[in-house]
């Protein structure tokens, strides 16, 4: 087993300087595959023998003494490049948080008294999830990268190809996670955690242009923000607290109220989560070609955050740490589908969904129970799926049409139907009733009621209604009328990638009583100590029938309708249709097209009219907690 | 079935005419002869009616939107033609944009006169409209049967 | 447990074959009430089944086949929902498939790409967004009544809910309007005065289509005021009574309203609706929570 986990955790770093030497394009891609492959048998295996064994353990690798010098030298090379990087880009400021965090762990860690870690690596029913959704979604959109990246770089002739960089920098995400989400030691943890930080501001700065790069700077230092954060918590855990165990942190936390170290974690998880107030950073990185995006808003980065939360989430059970989480949660749900409603641009509403359904979990997270954090995990799993789904695909109709906005995508289900049937199935995965989103709400609003917390049943109720109205905007653009079928440039490996998150969402769907019987129970049991099934099982025998219905319904009603006998018809204009359904004769008399429009209501809910007073209540909310948090420990 | 009569719904469309017809139209919906209690509603759409009521004549802005509205509508359906500009272009024909009465464009089925046509008189129509749209459907209905009985 | 099992099973049949019955004659009242108050005889009460047979009978017009589908698939999920409520699910469950039900009917309006019906759409989607908070905080409401989301279980309190959520009753009874698609909110479509834009996401709808989501509309109409009724309802048998009496005063209210009032725009729609929502729901949540 340790030696099977240290190839999951180095394997990939490995793996990462093949692509960066091989220049020749067709022998980099078959090695991304062949590298692909490995890393997702590796996860596979792991999770396989960590299941068949059962239970907790607690182990540490083979060379841990030299992995740690490593990882010290590591910190040091993260350092030098965002040093480097931040004096090149003329934004110095920004490397001094690095240098003060590297500094600070550092030196705590040499110069502070000595405390025994214990074991470094830790594989639970949590890392268990962690690893099989990077392991297989994040290779998925490995496999995708390969096709598209070719694609982009055929259309934006313009924009240097530095794909050898890309995909080695994919390479390290997946060993950054796969270390996240094993280690229990916080030294690694941190090492770990600015690995992803750095990888993310390298992705999103890809094609350097200025837009590009102040956005990456921006991912920057509202990551090392948190990456701060956890060089404090090291500090104070070491000298305080005398560990360096991330489940003694929690165990303090729960039992002890020692609640800084678990708070700084939690600031942390924040931003890598992109919660209000540090949101705009994942809304910038849509800058970035769509593997990056979908590789850091479905199986990785993001999801780093939301992990962290919920690993603290016993500890943050009924104390402030947890009221800060879940009001920001709770809070960015809302807001951020809110927002939703006024873009246009596919990838933002991706990205305004993905930062409001993450609000969804890490206030999950954050109230502690266990009711909820069953629903949270079921979020993890289904967001990562459907997001990285929504995301390839809208990447790929991108590249075939032209255009990422919604409302050029009018009629899609006639004009390229495999894409349409992959947005619907991602969409519908995403809020219709009985797909895993739904499943998890309603835990959550159950959770809640029983917490009891108005406000954040308040915050539940009226952003399910806001994600609704995005959504099914969305839907219904596609299935317009649209006479013109074009042509398909998606390539083989994007479609194998897309049709596998579809068939995996399908099967997540089919099999959720069983997902939730034998992962999220046990996994309950584990974390509480008892299982919180929130739904019963007359209940969840009810939604696999919807579920089913769902499919089945529209298929039967296809079959009854197609006997049934109806005569064409243009649609009604009031008589003024030049004889087909898009041109009319205006009152001038004179010919004019037809177009509809989606509504976008940016006088209610745009950007500039939500965005800053939310990133202000955020802010607020998030000092005046620090505050009473750090206030209360002195 | 023997109740289609009872839901005759109603398009109203107004051609090239002096608008007095219309306003009687309207004035079938008021409380005084509230037309509503024969289940007829004035419905603005061709895809829901099975009377199209048309007023006024026909020129030759509107021809092509009388005909389309038509094909708009689903069968069975009746033509009524309401007042005298309706029936034959009435004190318009002789215009030079006019092309005469509906029946130059569409098949009319009723001709209620007069100008312009009374609320009673045009209820009487519709009645009579009602009574013909029941017996196409049955007419339907007929063919259909024997076409499945060959 | 098993002859339980059987009586929901015939309430959920029950449902199935009256609601429209029951939906349909309370359309026919309806419009009978909504004459009387204008002064005028109005209709028979059985006009909305002449109606609809009528419809059903009518050649089949279509711009996109797929509407018809859409629209069955609307009928299914709305039988659905009302089915789980009678038959005694979880509401949050009946909610959630009312939605779903509600999604259909939009795509069924949108996919014939025709201006007025996408204008409809979008309105019908403001008005979901308006009112489907407070349908989701009623569950609730009864949850913190009667402690459980079951309907077989709520109708075994002694004490009726609505002592406990007179709040979320007036919310909820808020946005039966918009759900009944009554004046001053029958913005997506109307009951009255077809006209083009009006009649919104149906205006494409032909014969059998338009028939299929008036079916549609009486089973969910019946379902809703069922959710009124549970407000009265306790272990006691002539609760039910209590219950019959609300339903028809709420509806009788309804058409009142409907007769009384302007259409409004959508903002104000919005922003009347989520305020109502805050100021009964929230408040009485809070209210409940505290206790």
């Amino acid at each position: 087993m340790e030696n099977l986990v240290a190839l999951l955790i180095f394997l990939p770093f490995l793996l990462a300087l093949f692509p960066a030497l091989i220049s020749n394009e067709k022998v980099r891609g078959l090695t991304v595959y062949i590298g692909g492959a490995i890393i997702a048998v590796c996860a596979v295996v792991t999770a396989f023998f960590w299941f068949a064994d059962g239970g907790t353990m607690v182990f540490d690798l083979p060379g841990t003494e030299m992995i740690d010098h490593i990882i010290l030298a590591g910190d040091f090379v993260l350092m030098f490049i965002i040093i480097w990087l931040s004096v090149k880009h003329h934004k110095t400021v920004i490397s001094l948080l690095s240098i003060v965090q590297t500094a600070l762990v550092v030196w705590a860690e040499k110069f502070g008294p000595k405390v025994s870690a214990g074991a470094h690596i830790r594989l639970d029913w949590l890392s268990f999830i962690m690893i099989l959704i990077i392991g297989i979604i994040g290779v998925a959109i490995g496999v995708y990268a390969v096709g598209y990246m070719r694609g982009y770089q055929e259309h934006h002739r313009d924009v240097k190809d530095r794909r050898r960089f890309f995909f080695s920098m994919i390479f390290l995400f997946y060993g950054a996670m796969f270390g996240l989400v094993t280690s229990m030691n916080i030294i690694w943890l941190y090492f770990f955690w600015e690995i992803t930080s750095v990888c993310s501001f390298l992705l999103i700065g890809y094609t350097g242009t200025k837009e590009a790069v102040d956005n990456s700077f921006r991912a920057l230092w509202m990551n090392l923000l948190g990456g701060l954060a956890i060089a404090v918590a090291i500090v104070y855990a070491i000298y305080m607290e005398g560990t360096l165990n991330l489940y003694d942190i929690i165990e303090n936390g729960k039992n002890m109220g020692v609640l800084v170290p678990v708070a700084m974690f939690a600031f942390a998880a924040l931003t890598k989560s992109a919660q209000f107030p540090f949101s705009g950073w994942l809304l910038g990185a849509m800058v970035a070609p769509t593997p990056s995006s979908a590789l850091l808003h479905s199986a990785t980065m993001v999801k780093a955050g939301v992990y962290m939360l919920l690993r603290l989430s016993i500890a943050m059970n009924g104390n402030y740490v947890g009221q800060m989480v879940y009001i920001i949660g709770g809070f960015t749900f809302f807001a951020a589908s809110l927002l939703a409603i006024s873009q246009s641009d596919g990838k933002k509403v991706l990205a305004y969904s993905t930062i409001s359904n993450l609000g969804l979990i890490a206030a999950c997270a954050g109230v502690g129970f266990e009711e909820t954090a069953w629903a949270a995990i079921f979020l993890i799993i289904f967001h990562a799926v459907s997001k990285s789904m929504l995301f390839q695909c809208v990447g790929a109709i991108e590249n075939t049409t032209g255009s990422r906005d919604i409302e050029d995508m009018q009629g899609l289900a006639v004009r390229f139907p495999k894409l349409a049937f992959i947005l619907m199935v991602g969409i519908a995965g995403m809020f219709l009733a009985p797909f895993g989103m739904l499943v998890s709400k309603w835990a959550a609003l159950k959770a809640f009621v029983n917490a009891p917390s108005t406000l954040m049943v308040l915050f539940i109720v009226f952003g399910s209604s806001t994600t609704m109205f995005y959504w099914t905007k969305w839907f219904a653009k596609i299935l317009g009328l649209h006479e013109k079928r074009g042509k398909d440039l998606t390539q083989m490996n994007e479609y194998i990638s897309m049709y596998f998150h579809a068939a995996l969402l399908i099967l997540l769907c089919v099999s959720f009583p069983f997902l939730s019987k034998h992962v999220i129970e046990p996994l309950m049991v584990d974390m509480y100590g008892v299982s919180g099934a929130v739904i019963t099982d007359g209940n969840i025998a009810i939604m696999v029938i919807m579920i089913c219905a769902i499919f089945v319904v529209p298929c039967i009603n296809y079959l009854l309708t197609k006997k049934v006998k109806d005569k064409p018809v243009i649609v009604y204009m009031g008589g003024a249709n030049v004889g087909d359904n898009k041109n009319f004769i205006d009152s001038s008399g004179e010919e004019k097209e037809l177009t509809v429009s989606n509504w976008y209501m940016t006088e209610w809910f745009g950007e500039k009219k939500i965005f800053r007073p939310s990133v202000a209540f955020g802010t607020l909310i998030l000092v005046v907690f620090l505050c009473v948090i750090i206030g209360g420990a002195l | 079935m023997k109740t289609m009569h009872k839901s005759p719904w109603l398009l109203h469309y107004d051609g090239s005419s002096c608008n007095g017809c219309d306003i009687e139209v309207l004035a079938c919906t008021t409380p005084v002869y509230d037309v509503e209690r024969f289940g007829v509603v004035n419905t603005g759409n061709p895809m829901h009616a099975d009377i199209f009521l048309v007023t006024g004549g026909i020129n030759s802005q509107n021809e092509d939107v009388v005909k389309q509205i038509y094909s708009q509508m689903p069968d069975p359906k009746v033509v009524l033609a309401v007042g005298t500009c309706a029936c034959t272009g009435g004190v318009f024909k002789e215009c030079y944009n006019i092309k005469g009465g509906v029946d130059t464009v569409i098949p009319v089925d009723i001709y209620v006169p007069g100008c312009a046509a009374r609320p009673e008189s045009i209820i009487d129509g519709v009645v009579k409209a009602v009574s013909l749209f029941q017996r196409k459907h049955e007419e339907e209905e007929k063919k259909k049967n024997g076409r499945h009985r060959k | 447990m098993v002859e339980a099992l059987w009586g929901r099973i015939g309430m959920m049949a029950a449902y199935a074959v009256f609601a429209p019955l029951i939906g349909g004659l309370l359309d026919g009242i309806d419009r009978k009430i909504s004459a009387r108050m204008q002064g005028r005889r109005g209709p028979c009460i059985l006009q909305p089944f002449y109606d609809v047979a009528k419809l059903t009978k009518k050649q089949l017009l279509s711009v996109n086949k797929f509407q018809l589908l859409m629209v069955m698939s609307y009928l299914f999920f709305v039988m659905l929902s009302g089915a789980l409520f009678f038959g005694g699910c979880d509401m949050l469950l009946c909610f959630f498939s009312l939605s779903t039900a509600a999604m259909f009917l939009i795509l069924a309006s949108t996919s014939t790409h025709s201006p007025f019906s996408t204008i409809g759409s979008h309105r019908e989607m403001v008005q979901m967004m308006s009112y489907e908070p407070m349908v989701l905080l009623t569950a609730v409401g009864f949850y913190l009544a009667t402690g459980t989301f079951r309907v077989m279980d709520v109708i075994r309190t002694d004490i009726p809910v609505i002592a406990y959520a007179p709040g979320f009753f007036v919310g909820f009874a808020f946005v039966l309007t918009i759900k009944f698609r009554k004046s001053p909110f029958d913005l997506s479509t109307t009951h009255h005065a077809h006209q083009e834009v009006v009649k919104g996401v149906t205006t494409e709808m032909v014969g059998i289509e338009y028939a299929t989501t008036t079916v549609a509309e009486w089973y969910e109409n019946v379902f809703l005021l069922g959710v009124v009724g549970l407000f009265f309802v306790t272990s006691n048998p002539w609760s039910y009574l209590v219950a019959a009496l609300a339903v028809f005063a709420v509806y009788f209210i309804e058409i009142l309203i409907d007769n009384t009032s302007a259409r409004v725009k959508w903002q104000l729609m919005l922003k009347l609706a989520w305020g109502v929502t805050l100021v009964t729901g929230g408040l009485n949540l809070f209210i409940l929570e505290l206790i």
